[in-house]
């Protein structure tokens, strides 16, 4: 090459570059979303664990059988076709033709009628469906094929839930592992793959397309249900424990979406134009004082229920989520009000005004003597330990005996496994929330469950709740299922398994380049960045 | 000198032994269950028994005590409840970030400290002295995490300088690596600086009333050999001593900065751990962080020897 060429040659590419160079830049950034999850991903198993997080990595990685919808209806998802025959007692699932796992498999039905088996014996709506049940199995590699000894009219809701645990469907030999096992290979069929190597616990976990996925051909991105695109070649999760770094690291671009701002800096981040606060799960998180059922004071029926009346949602969740109403909802009773099961039955207890003399009066009619009330708090969590103080101060002020143990949620359930007396060790009352889809319908509902022994801790026995609950799985339709839930929740306010405390809608954070998040759950696909 | 050395090395086994033991002990008792914690808040109190059937935390103190030696003394510090990943390989990914803080944080501090101390002594009294003793007292009650957020706020939010948060490692370039530490270092360094530079104030002033002092700038040796040659190097073995003490309160620190600004390292690995009961990660780290704090130790008495012949062993 001349000289002059040369020269002339590195001219223009020096000229250029300022142009082309920041286009390739910003065709690769918008082809990678920063992503800061609630907390870490400690645990990949979303059978083995309930906990959020891992559910919503389970959706990244992992394919359902159905998907609901924003009307919370269950919608095909990796299948082609689903029909009950033999009033309703067989059930013939076809998948779709062409999908694959990540490691290059194809997707079988005998991979997931094992799936189905190892998560029916952890999931409380999946072991409702096992218990009715003859047989699942696969009729040939696209069928999955199950006898009921009953009609369980559910069982799309079942194999579409978005709740923990979820419905993941995983190789045949992978999914053979023990329920109480942890799977650690991560191999699903869902529009990205985990990058194992990638994989720093406690600080960063790595996704990419999956570019064999195929998504749904036609339907509407909903919840989980419809077609899942996927847009983003790389995902990553960058941990980060401190709120207000999360907060920094949002404002100076770091990251693209933060997943659950803290209340107390909604405000900083609503005051930056390039960040987005918006709320995309509808259902909320309800909030609730669980008793133990074992121990007086609160073995007492008389006195769980003279303590509704002390009841103030509305402080609770101002302690919790500030003086800002959008951000919860005061009138909860036992389902969230977005769920089809919602009603006011029985509600007056709630609204009527509060009257602590009143409340005091009924305790002691109910034969409440000074007994020491054991109320665990975890400090630890700004929402539970909020939660806690101002449940703790209701139930002073209502003239209970009350001996506040703050502490680390760690230890909280530890020691709400135990099943001794307060003086021995054991608690009365500890506060928690939930996601309000655990609440959504009896089905998966583990507070509201009366079974004794095998309830959730606190261990109520509540034969009648127990009996509705019956009742609805087999309820026909959406109608009968909606008055069947109004008596649990009158059942409820009788039984009192909990004290409803309010319900909190968490608010999510992007930047503002980062558009068409789905509603429901922090989803991945269908996203953009821009 | 070598014998000595192996004597001590040799001392370390019963030490970490003791450190062992106690450490093992001590999570056996506090409150908290791994299996708990795993099974999430809605799995009821029977799935919660299982996981802990199967990760055999049912079994008896002494046997899961016995397990883990046995295991700790093949080399192998165990697998984490709740990642299945080998404690030594969580370990080796976490070490990068928290020694790179560490060194840098050392080296700011002791390039800042020292010349600090050595001034406020030269000064002793007059306004440089006193301006630097408040640097100090408010390097010392001011806490490590409300230095991150100043720091933080300033350089990384307002100026735009630096990043908020994360860790790049070194093999991704010098200066991504380096941009990454620099708040975090200047945020651990503040109460180390403090630390050092009183140490190096109170040593040298001890040291410049010395008749060879007064001898040395007698026969005309300029103010800067008679500081920097003469007396630092015999106010030396004080500030070696708190430099290695001071091991300790830079891995207590070192916990706080790294949640701060968001670096995975050991800090962070130790209090995500502590928080789940994840005992065998707890465990592998607290040894480590002995282990470690006993050889600073060592070489720190092996240091005597360089700045003082006087010394043998």
């Amino acid at each position: 090459m001349k000289r002059r060429a040369f020269l002339q040659a590195a001219a223009t590419t020096a000229a250029l570059l300022p142009l082309s160079a920041p286009r390739i830049g910003h065709a690769a950034e918008t082809r990678l979303l920063k992503f800061i999850p609630q907390a870490d991903l400690a645990i990949l198993d979303p059978i083995w664990t309930t906990a959020y997080v891992t559910r919503n990595h389970g959706f990244l990685v992992f394919d359902t059988l159905f998907g609901i919808d924003a009307q919370f209806r269950p919608q095909l998802q990796m299948l082609e076709s689903a029909g009950a025959e033999a009033d309703g007692t067989i059930w013939r699932l076809r998948l779709r033709d062409g999908l694959k796992f990540h490691d290059g498999e194809p997707v079988l039905a005998r991979d997931c009628v094992a799936s189905i088996q190892r998560w029916g014996k952890r999931d409380a709506f999946g072991s409702a469906l096992l218990e009715a049940s003859d047989e699942i199995s696969a009729a040939d590699d696209r069928t999955i094929v199950f006898r009921l000894k009953q009609p369980f009219p559910l069982l799309p809701d079942a194999l579409g839930k978005a709740a923990s645990n979820m419905p993941a469907m995983m190789p045949e030999r992978l999914a053979k592992t023990d329920p109480f096992t942890a799977v650690t290979e991560m191999v699903g069929s869902g529009p990205y793959r985990f990058k194992t190597s990638e994989r720093v616990p406690g600080s960063l976990v790595v996704y990419e397309r999956f570019n064999d996925y195929r998504p749904r051909e036609n339907g509407t991105p909903e919840w989980i249900s419809g077609p899942k695109i996927a847009h983003f070649d790389r995902i990553e999760w960058h941990v980060v424990p401190d709120s207000a770094t999360a907060a920094g690291a949002l404002q100076s671009g770091e990251v693209d979406w933060w997943e659950q701002p803290s209340f107390d800096l909604l405000g900083l981040l609503k005051g930056d134009g390039n960040v987005v606060v918006a709320q995309i799960d509808p259902t909320g998180f309800p909030s609730l004082a669980r008793f133990n059922h074992l121990w007086p004071p609160f073995d007492n029926p008389a006195i769980r229920q003279a303590l509704l009346g002390a009841v103030s949602e509305s402080d609770e969740m101002t302690a919790v989520a500030g003086t800002d109403t959008s951000l919860w909802r005061g009138d909860l009773g036992y389902f969230p009000p977005a769920s089809p099961m919602a009603s006011a039955a029985g509600m007056e207890v709630l609204r009527a005004p509060r009257d602590y003399e009143k409340v005091k009066r009924d305790l002691a009619a109910a034969g409440y003597k000074g007994e020491r009330v054991v109320a665990m708090i975890a400090t630890d969590f700004p929402v539970l330990n909020a939660m806690g103080v101002v449940g703790a101060d209701m139930l002073k002020r209502a003239g209970l005996n009350v001996d506040v143990q703050a502490t680390d949620w760690g230890t909280v359930v530890q020691r709400r496994a135990k099943k001794d007396s307060p003086a021995s060790g054991g608690w009365s009352v500890f506060f928690t929330s939930f996601s309000g889809l655990d609440q959504f319908t009896p089905a998966g509902y583990i507070a509201l469950r009366g079974n004794g022994d095998k309830a959730w801790f606190g261990w109520p026995t509540a034969p009648k709740l127990e009996a509705l609950r019956d009742q609805w799985f087999a309820a026909p339709d959406l109608a009968a299922q909606k008055k069947i839930c109004e008596d649990i929740q009158r059942q409820a306010f009788i039984d009192v398994p909990f004290l409803p405390l309010g319900l909190y809608y968490q608010p999510t954070a992007h930047r503002s380049n980062v558009t068409d998040l789905l509603k429901g759950l922090p989803l991945f696909w269908n996203v953009r960045k821009t | 000198m070598g014998i000595y050395f192996l004597r001590r090395v040799l001392a370390t086994i019963p030490v970490m032994a003791v450190v062992a033991l106690f450490v093992f002990s001590l999570l056996y008792i506090a409150p908290g269950d791994p299996a708990a914690v795993i099974a999430g808040d809605q799995a009821s109190p029977e799935q919660i028994a299982h996981i802990r059937a199967s990760l055999g935390l049912d079994r008896p103190f002494i046997v899961r005590f016995g397990d883990w030696l046995w295991h700790i003394v093949h080399g192998d510090l165990g697998t984490s409840i709740f990642t299945n990943l080998p404690v030594s390989h969580m370990i080796a990914q976490r070490i990068e970030p928290t020694l790179s803080l560490m060194i840098l944080t050392l080296v700011v501090s002791l390039v800042i400290a020292i010349p600090m101390g050595v001034v406020a002594a030269w000064k002793q009294g007059k306004w440089q002295d006193r301006l630097i003793m408040v640097f100090a007292v408010l390097g010392f009650s001011t806490p490590v995490f409300v230095i991150g957020y100043v720091l933080a706020f300033v350089f990384a939010l307002q100026l735009r300088w630096l990043p908020v948060q994360g860790f790049v490692p070194i093999e991704q370039g010098f200066w991504p690596f380096l941009r990454t530490l620099i708040l975090p270092a200047f945020t651990l360094g503040g109460i180390y600086i403090a630390l050092i530079a009183r140490i190096t104030r109170a040593s040298m002033l001890d040291v410049l009333s010395q008749d060879y002092v007064r001898t040395a700038r007698a026969k005309g040796l300029g103010e800067r050999p008679v500081l920097f040659v003469h007396a630092l190097k015999n106010a030396a073995v004080p500030i070696v001593t708190v430099v290695g003490l001071g091991v300790a309160l830079l891995i207590g620190g070192a916990v706080v900065t790294e949640s701060v600004f968001a670096i995975p390292g050991l800090g962070r690995l130790t209090v995500d751990a502590i928080l789940r009961r994840d005992y065998p990660v707890i465990q592998g780290v607290v040894l480590l962080f002995s282990f470690v704090y006993v050889l600073v130790n060592l070489a720190i008495d092996l240091l005597y020897t360089v700045f003082d012949p006087r010394i043998r062993y």
